[in-house]
Formats: C-alpha cells, structure tokens, sequence
C-alpha cells in the first residue's frame, strides 16, 4: 500500500484527469457493446479484439508514412465491414439462442481473432506516435499528453454523432425500435436482419476508433484485448443498457478508480481491481434485486 | 500350446527390447545427431522464439558444412526437430516429453524465455536428456539442482546490477536513490531480485519498487511517482512492451531522470518506433557484436552479424547469437566424450571452458554460465534520428563513453 497520492495534493490531480481521460476512451468502447447487448442480447467477448485490430490499421497507416490520427476516420469504415462479415458469418446464427451460446462463439472470435492477429502482425509490441506533445498545467506538477485529451475529444465527438445518429436517422430510429421490441418492429415492417447487422457494424466501427486512440496513446499487442472486454462489460453492467449518460459517467469513474487503485494498491493491482470492483457490483446487484423480489412477494 | 505361448513371449519380449532399444539409439542415426527442440513460433514469443531459431539453425548449417561433428572417428552432422510450443509452458512440457519418449530424441536444445524452460527442465531432468539451452536466464533455474541443464548466458540477476555499481561509481561511490519497475515474471522477477542484492552491497536505497502487471501498457502512475521523488537511477525491466511503454511515457510526460536503465531494448526497435526520444536509455545485453571474443566457426561478432543478415535479412540481436553459441557448445562436448552417452555428454558439458564469438563459456555446478559478464549499452543517434546501442559497459569493451546525467528534456 502506497498512500503518497495523499500525500502529494497534485498527484491526485493527476490520477483524476489521467483517469477521467481514460475513462472516456474505455466509454466508448462500452458504448458499443451497450448497444450491440441492448439491441441483440449478445455479450461480445471480442469487443476488446476488435479494439486491438482497430490499433493495427492506424500503426499499419502510420507505418507508411500517414499521420496515425487520419485512423479514427478509416479504422471505423474498414472495422464496419469487418463487424457485418462477421454478423453474416457467425453472428446471425447465435442472435436469436440463448446467451451462452452467443458468449462461446463470440469468445471463440476472439482466440481466432487473437490467433490471426499474431500470424499477420506478430507477436512484437507496437505503437503509433502522433508528436503530440505535452500539456503542462500547475506549474509543471500535473503532465497531461496531448494524446490523451486527442483522445478523449475524439470519443466524445464520436459519441455525441452517434447519439444524433440514432435519434435522427432511419437506421438509428429502426435500431432503437428493435431494441425496445424486435417482434413488433418486425411486424411494423422493419428488416431487423438488417438492423442487426448494421447495430454490429457499428460496435465493430466504435471499437475501430477506440482502437486507433489506444495505438496513438498507449501500446498494441494481439494479446492485449481481454483487458478492454472486461472494462467495457463492467462500465455496462453499472450503467445499464441503452444509457448513454449513464456509460460515460461509469466510464470515467472506472478510470478514476484504476488510477487510484494503480497508485494506493500498485500498478500490479490495476486490471485486478477492475474484476473485484465487477465481482463487488454484480454481488451488490444480486442482493438489491433479492430484495426487490421479497417485497414483491 | 503352452509351447507356444511361451514362444509367442518370447518373441514379443525381443520385439519390445529391439523396439527399444531401437528407439533410444535412433536419435544418432547414421551421420545424424537429431536434436530436439520445442521453440515458440507462434503466440506472444514469436518473435523471439524465430530468433531463437535462426541462431540453432544458422549453426547447424555452418558445423555441417565446416565438417561436422567428430566422435568415435565417424563424422556426424546435426539435424533439429522443431516444435511449436505456442509460448504456452503446459504445451513446451508436453512436447519436451514427445520429443524424447516419441521421437527419441536424446539431446535437447532448449526453448525460447524462462518461463518457458522451467517447463521443460524437470522433463528432460527426469529422462536424462542434457539440454543446452540460451534463452532463459532467471536464476530459478540454476538453483534447483539440476544435472542436466546448461545455460550458455548470464543469469538474470546480472542484467542489471552492472548498471546500478556503474551509477555509485560515478556518485563518488555513494549509494543511490533508486526507482524500479519490474513486470511480474520469472525473469524481470530475478533481475529485481540482482538490483535488490546490489542496492544493498552499494548501500543505495530503493525509493520506488513497482511491480507491472503482464497487460501492461501504461506505466504513468510510477512516472508520477518518479518525477515527484527524483531518484538517481530508474530501472525498467517488462519485456519489449516495458522499455517501449516506458520510453513512450517518459518522453511524453517530460520525466527527468539521471540514468535509465532497462532490458530488452535493441536501438533498432527503440528508435524505428520512438526515434530520438530513445536516446541515453541503458540497455542491458547478453552480447553486442562489438565484443572481441572469436572462434573458428563464426570468427567473430562482427563477422557472425554480417553472415546472419545475409541469411536472414537483418541484423542479429544476442537472441540469435546466443542460440548459434548453443550448438558449439554441444559439438565442443561430443566430441570431447567422444561417445553418445548421454551421462558422459553431460559430464563432458559440464566440464566446458572454450571461447565462442559469443564470450566465454564455462558452467557452474547449477548450469549458468559464470565466464561471460553482461554488457551494457547506450542508446545514442546522430542529427538525422538514426541511433544505434554503443557499448559503454565494461569499460574493456566500450566503444563509446557513457553519457550520465541523462539531459533534460527542457535542454534537448
């Protein structure tokens, strides 16, 4: 146990804007597996996968010389196409089962994914400098990479397009019908085949942004997505679907919470932190709803 | 027809033992030595695991093509049989076991990473298989009692407690502030464990002593840590991913620190990803091809690099040299026992002292190799952004003098 984040006022500054920042990214990540589990009652164990192949296509783009940046803009288009084939292939066929089902298939695309991912790029860790520079504020204490606050804007502007999308937009109305009701909306004449598809193109293309932020802030490796599933699960099952207000505060709050536990548990502790919070949420949420049912009775 | 029952055991009995018998000499067959070797070309060690591969293979090629190997007056030429373990342990130990119950291997060459060779050491200990190995350094391994393992590189302890005498040195022989950050496996463990011992000869003190978990990719809470405690000397060891992350991250957060040191960080991986920015960051190495040492096969380190890139296509890093050093040492020992025997190979190995373009090779009764010290390197570039390791440590070896302190950010 280290209490100097206490001991140095600006240390925890530092933690809540690094984790605040972080926090938006993983925000994004959860918002498509909240829509794509709204919308299909799937739990895609890939999400963090898709996260890491989103990573390669900027590292590849920045590789031959373009800015990795210009990635938020071609990772989601060629991530959409990738999210439909993979609907036609493997999804379609488990969206309607149980959710067990949806969960194995869905976890074994992420070993192939995983799999291929090492057989294409290779086992080394990479990562795509942007040259953003450093933000300094409080006279030097606090240290802000510009990377990260890119990253975070980018987020929200994603957010706040997709939010208008699905208000707005034929498509967008037609997800949210069949979120609500996929027998009715089928009824009323809306192709929920289609809405699937493009409901999982769109979390492959979220996933796709959200993965060419981390290549630009952090590092990539084919191995490295679980961790980004488990994120994204835990910030969904606090906000709950279809809550998009409710996905970003969680967000953040997960990633105040791994940079406290990073500095006060250990850097060791942080991605187990993250499964005991989830494993505390989910015993919290059993017990309110044991409850629930007893005044019911 | 109790007759012939008894024949029919008979023959069955002799079947089984020509079996055998056959099987446990068919790996010295003809004028082939076939070793056996469970290596990583798949899953995170890929890429070191094909390192390892062409560094066994390179030499193979080379003892064959220069006449082999010589025992009992016969000729013999080496032959490998390869494995993909997947750089995965539970899958390593089980190939080892194929390889010599299956295949009948005899002689094993050892795999790729510590962990990795921790699975497979009780395997060949129990059949009694020597195994030369050169890619796993933790100390574990040596301390275990085994009698069949040999290692031809430093133990990890060694990495880099080089680095932490150099920094008392040049502190007028002071102790120092030290902050450190290890990713928590069997190998980064053992190199904090050398900091610990030599933090403690030097009397320095370890101010930060964070451990990295295996997703590691951001490493800015120990950064914080740093910048508020200032300590002399920050040490790094998590694979490629740490020294890349902590490059990253110390750059873009402006952390000024007077002497980085870190392990698995080859300048051209360092500065095609972080150019400039890598530079003054220490690096420890099992070899350099700078080094002077020579050997009749390779000559020397400059000349093996130029015949491996030729091959291969890039140059080598002490991955691949210290898997060539690997089979000289095995051909050393054969011909010395000048049998197959796999005990008195054993002894013959254990009985090792040659030179190779790799360094000094002698083992100690845990397997280690005592006769060849760590070097330690410099990342330094040029105006352009083109950078390249510069042996600093030893001062025998040095090719250029170390740059200490680190210069700050604000002066870069």
């Amino acid at each position: 146990m280290d209490f100097m984040v206490f001991q140095y006022p600006m240390i925890s500054v530092q933690a809540c804007l690094d984790g605040i920042l972080l926090g938006i990214l993983f925000a994004l990540i959860a918002y498509g597996m909240a829509l794509q589990w709204g919308v299909m009652n799937i739990i895609n164990i890939a999400q963090g996968d898709l996260v890491i192949l989103g990573g390669y296509i900027a590292y590849f783009m920045y590789l031959y010389g373009i800015h990795p940046a210009w990635g938020v803009i071609v990772a989601p288009i060629i991530m959409y196409f990738v999210g439909v084939c993979l609907y036609k292939l493997v999804i379609n066929k488990v969206v309607d089962r149980d959710l067990f089902i949806s969960i194995l298939a869905t976890f074994g695309i992420s070993i192939l994914f995983m799999q291929l991912m090492n057989f294409a790029f290779g086992a080394d860790v990479v990562l795509a400098n942007s040259g953003y520079g450093t933000t300094f504020l409080f006279d030097s204490a606090v240290v802000l990479p510009n990377s990260k606050i890119f990253s975070a804007f980018i987020s929200i502007l994603f957010a706040i397009c997709l939010v208008i999308y699905m208000k707005k937009s034929k498509l967008g109305r037609a997800i949210r019908a069949t979120a609500q009701n996929a027998r009715a909306a089928k009824i009323l004449g809306v192709d929920t085949e289609k809405v699937y598809a493009a409901t999982f193109g769109i979390n492959a293309a979220l996933c796709g942004v959200a993965g060419a932020l981390i290549s630009i802030t952090f590092t990539i490796h084919p191995y490295m997505g679980l961790p980004y599933t488990i994120r994204s699960f835990m910030i969904v099952i606090v906000a709950g679907l279809g809550n998009l207000p409710g996905v970003a505060m969680s967000g953040m709050g997960l990633g105040v919470f791994e940079e406290f536990a990073d500095y006060i548990l250990g850097t060791e502790f942080r991605i187990g932190s993250v499964f005991l919070l989830l494993v505390l949420i989910l015993v919290y949420r059993r017990f309110k709803l044991s409850r629930k049912r007893e005044y019911l009775k | 027809m109790r007759v012939k029952n008894i024949l029919i055991t008979f023959v069955s009995a002799i079947v089984i033992l020509f079996s055998t018998s056959f099987a446990s000499f068919a790996k010295v067959v003809g004028d082939k030595i076939i070793l056996g070797a469970a290596i990583s070309l798949t899953g995170k060690y890929s890429s070191n695991g094909v390192h390892t591969q062409n560094g066994y293979n390179m030499a193979v090629d080379r003892i064959n093509s220069m006449g082999g190997v010589k025992v009992g007056g016969k000729t013999y030429k080496f032959d490998i049989i390869y494995y993909d373990d997947e750089s995965n342990p539970k899958r390593a130990a089980q190939l080892a076991e194929r390889l010599i119950s299956q295949d009948g291997v005899e002689f094993m060459l050892g795999p790729y990473s510590s962990g990795l060779t921790k699975a497979i050491a009780p395997v060949t200990e129990k059949y009694g298989v020597p195994m030369v190995e050169a890619n796993g350094a933790s100390r574990s391994l040596f301390t275990k009692g085994y009698k069949y393992l040999f290692a031809v590189l430093a133990p990890a302890n060694l990495y880099l407690d080089v680095a932490i005498r150099t920094a008392v040195e040049l502190n007028g022989g002071k102790g120092v502030r030290i902050a450190q950050a290890f990713e928590q496996d069997a190998f980064s463990q053992d190199v904090r464990l050398g900091i610990l011992d030599a933090a403690k000869e030097t009397g320095s003190e370890i101010i930060i002593d964070d451990k990295l978990p295996k997703e590691l990719n951001d490493m800015a809470a120990t950064l914080v840590k740093v910048k508020q405690m200032k300590p002399d000397v920050l040490v790094v060891s998590g694979h490629t991913k740490g020294a890349l992350t902590a490059i990253r991250q110390i750059a873009e957060m402006k952390v000024d620190v007077p002497m980085l040191a870190m392990t698995h960080c080859d300048a051209a991986k360092l500065s095609k990803q972080h150019g400039k920015n890598s530079q003054y960051a220490l690096c420890a190495s099992q070899w350099h091809k700078t080094l002077t040492y020579k050997d009749d096969f390779f000559k020397d380190g400059m000349t093996y690099a130029a015949d491996f890139e030729k091959e291969f296509g890039y140059d080598p890093p002490y991955q691949a040299a210290e898997s060539s050093a690997a089979l000289l040492v095995f051909k050393d020992a054969f011909e010395r026992a000048n049998t197959f025997d796999q005990k008195k190979v054993r002894d013959a190995l254990a009985a090792t002292n040659m030179q190779t373009f790799y360094g000094n090779i002698k083992f100690a009764s845990g397997g280690q190799n005592v006769d060849k010290p760590m070097v330690l390197f410099q990342v330094m570039c040029d105006g352009a952004g083109n950078c390249e390791n510069k042996v600093v440590a030893p001062l025998k070896w040095a090719s250029a003098e170390l740059i200490h302190p680190i210069p700050k950010w604000s002066k870069r």
